[in-house]
């Protein structure tokens, strides 16, 4: 099978600082990818570069092996079918539920197409299956600053599935949660990638254990190695650089 | 719901009425309250709706203002050259004056020379990702670049005199207090207008985009949309908010003058929709009628300490009301009718118990 995306020797530098140093990664189509590493090993900065937040100072990105997204604008990358779930909910609080979920619908986004755009049967229809989906039905009509972390944390993997993704882009999606609600996220993600791509930032080894199939372990801005978790587990290199940063932290 | 609609349509009618319990002295003032209304309109589109602090809207009301009044000049001069010109020794109509003879022509350019003025400065800012206090700077050096010109070419602008001194409005003498309030009821329509306008716009799809940007202009992108066109559009409607607003306070005020379109008056139509309530239309209008009430208040019996009332007036509605006098009342209402939910299931409670 052909990569959906592909990373080639991506590089990004924050004033001077390093870091990403030259990241390989391809992510094949409905594959959930997850990305571990200890802190500061450059997984948000790549999750940032794929969606545009950052731009990487060499290498490339590309789409359907052919489409080199490095230098496009975050709207144009969400057009693509790629979308990203920040780490802090970013949901927008003075909304409703139902409105956040409708900005997110698959539309044209133009000023001029919102202007005249009318909610449909069936926009209305899939915004309700969302709903169901997400645990949400209830709050619908709630302010979403209102919600509960987890609910958070959940409509916004909604907003991002709304608008049909190819890739999803998910930065610690269960720090915070509690056990059940890590439990639901983790279906929800396997549910997710029938459909789509998932590349996933974790910290939570169980997690990790339970849900992953591919992991790729980064450190100091570079790819480690690639492997099912259990392999991972017995590479002496990866073992290095977990307990190197646990005895420094003793 | 409903309720609040009867409200407007109330208040709406309660100032359409107003010759009938106005005097003529009054009723001037209140059109030039009401035309500052709908700046204050067009500000809280931008600031309350969408997060955009413009301090520098006295331009585009300025230029609307200008653009009506050289109509007004031409008209009044009857085919001669503007008194003004000939004063400064100017012996033809400057090329850029001739068309304004024609009053569709200066309407027109009231409302769509600010906003192309906006659109291309809200382009190049919003396109380069400029915003917070930087755009408010920047909207602040636009003022001063244009008061300084519109003071240097005395013989195109009138200088700082401006431009006064007419007589007639499509053939109607604006002396006559028929026309002044056949002025003032047009004002209140079109503010009205502009107020429908506005609610529509704030509760469409489109309303919701622009306050998702004030909430989180970059989290906007990674649902797919372009803040740019989103932002351009709203400042540049606001502008011309505020250049119809110009035009209509020319008519009724009679003059135009760089000073009302400087720093100080551009700020003081900010804090007509803070004091109002910046996230509420109907409180920005509000605000601009309760801060030039006051103004022309205290400028009557205090002409002296006006301007420290306003910077109190500033400093209190910061510290004390900062979603202004709506929001305060807004926020009472809530707990009115919390503390009413409370008192009732009370009663249901006691109800049960007996
Ligand atoms: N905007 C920035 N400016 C300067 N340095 C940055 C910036 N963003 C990230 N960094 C640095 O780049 C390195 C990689 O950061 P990144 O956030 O990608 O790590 P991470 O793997 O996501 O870590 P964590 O597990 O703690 O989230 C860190 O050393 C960080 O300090
Ligand atoms: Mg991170």
């Amino acid at each position: 099978m052909q990569p959906i995306l592909s990373c080639r020797d991506v590089r990004v530098s924050f004033n001077g600082f390093q870091a990403l140093q030259g990241v390989n990664l391809d992510v094949l189509p409905q594959e959930v990818r997850f990305l571990i590493g200890p802190n500061g090993a450059g997984k948000t900065t790549l999750l940032d570069v794929v969606c545009g937040k950052t731009k990487a100072s060499d290498g490339e990105v590309l789409y359907r092996q052919t489409e080199n997204i490095r230098k496009l604008q975050e709207h144009e990358i969400v057009h693509l079918g790629i979308t990203r779930k920040f780490q802090a909910p970013s949901i927008f609080a003075n909304l409703t539920v139902w409105e956040n979920l409708e900005l997110s619908l698959k539309q044209k986004r133009g000023l001029w197409s919102v202007m005249r755009a009318k909610m449909t049967g069936e926009d209305k229809g899939k915004m309700e299956a969302m709903l169901l989906r997400i645990g949400l039905m209830e709050q619908r009509h709630n302010l979403a600053g209102m919600l509960a972390h987890g609910q958070k944390q959940w409509l916004e993997i909604g907003m991002q599935l709304m608008q049909n993704p190819e890739i999803l882009l998910l930065d610690e999606p269960i720090a915070g949660m509690s056990e059940t609600e890590r439990h639901k996220t983790g279906e929800l993600i396997h549910e997710i990638s029938e459909t789509c791509s998932v590349l996933i930032v974790e910290h939570d080894m169980e997690f990790v254990r339970n849900f992953s199939k591919q992991v790729t372990v980064m450190h100091e801005g570079k790819v480690l190695c690639e492997g099912t978790m259990s392999e991972i587990q017995q590479n002496e290199q990866v073992a290095e650089v977990y307990l190197g940063r646990r005895e420094s932290a003793c | 719901m409903d309720k609040k609609k009867l409200g407007y349509w109330l208040f709406f009618i309660a100032l359409f009425l107003g010759p009938l319990y106005l005097t003529e002295f009054r009723l001037a003032l209140m059109g030039k309250f009401l035309c500052f209304a709908i700046v204050a309109l067009g500000i809280c589109l931008i600031w309350g709706y969408t997060g955009i602090l413009s301090l520098g809207h006295g331009v585009y009301f300025g230029l609307g203002a200008y653009c009506t009044a050289m109509y007004l000049k031409l008209e009044a001069a009857n085919g001669q050259l503007p008194d003004f010109m000939e004063w400064s020794g100017v012996s033809a109509l400057p090329a850029f004056w001739v068309p304004f003879s024609n009053p569709i022509f200066a309407i027109g350019a009231s409302l769509l020379i600010p906003a192309l003025i906006a659109a291309i400065l809200g382009f190049l800012t919003f396109k380069n990702r400029i915003k917070g206090v930087y755009f408010s700077l920047i909207s602040q050096a636009v003022v001063v670049v244009f008061v300084t010109l519109f003071v240097a070419k005395q013989d195109w602008t009138g200088g700082t005199n401006g431009l006064t001194n007419f007589t007639t409005f499509l053939g109607f003498s604006l002396a006559s207090p028929l026309v002044q309030i056949a002025l003032y009821m047009m004002t209140v329509i079109i503010l009205g207008a502009s107020f429908a306008l506005a609610a529509a716009l704030t509760n469409s799809r489109v309303g919701r985009v622009l306050s998702a940007v004030r909430d989180g202009e970059n989290r906007v992108r990674f649902l797919g949309f372009n803040p740019t066109s989103y932002k351009v559009f709203v400042y540049s409607l606001s502008a011309a908010l505020a250049g119809l607003a110009g035009t209509l306070f020319v008519l009724q005020v009679g003059l135009i003058s760089p000073a009302m379109m400087g720093i100080i008056p551009s700020i003081e139509m900010v804090l007509w929709a803070a004091v109002g309530g910046r996230h509420s239309l109907i409180g920005a209008i509000l605000g601009a009628v309760i801060v030039n009430s006051a103004k022309s208040f205290f400028s009557e019996a205090y002409p002296d300490i006006w301007s420290i009332f306003l910077g109190l007036l500033f400093i209190i509605v910061v510290m004390f009301l900062p979603n202004g006098i709506v929001g305060a009342f807004e926020s009472w209402n809530e707990k009115r009718e919390k503390a009413k939910r409370k008192g009732g299931t009370a009663d249901a409670a006691d109800s049960v118990v007996s």
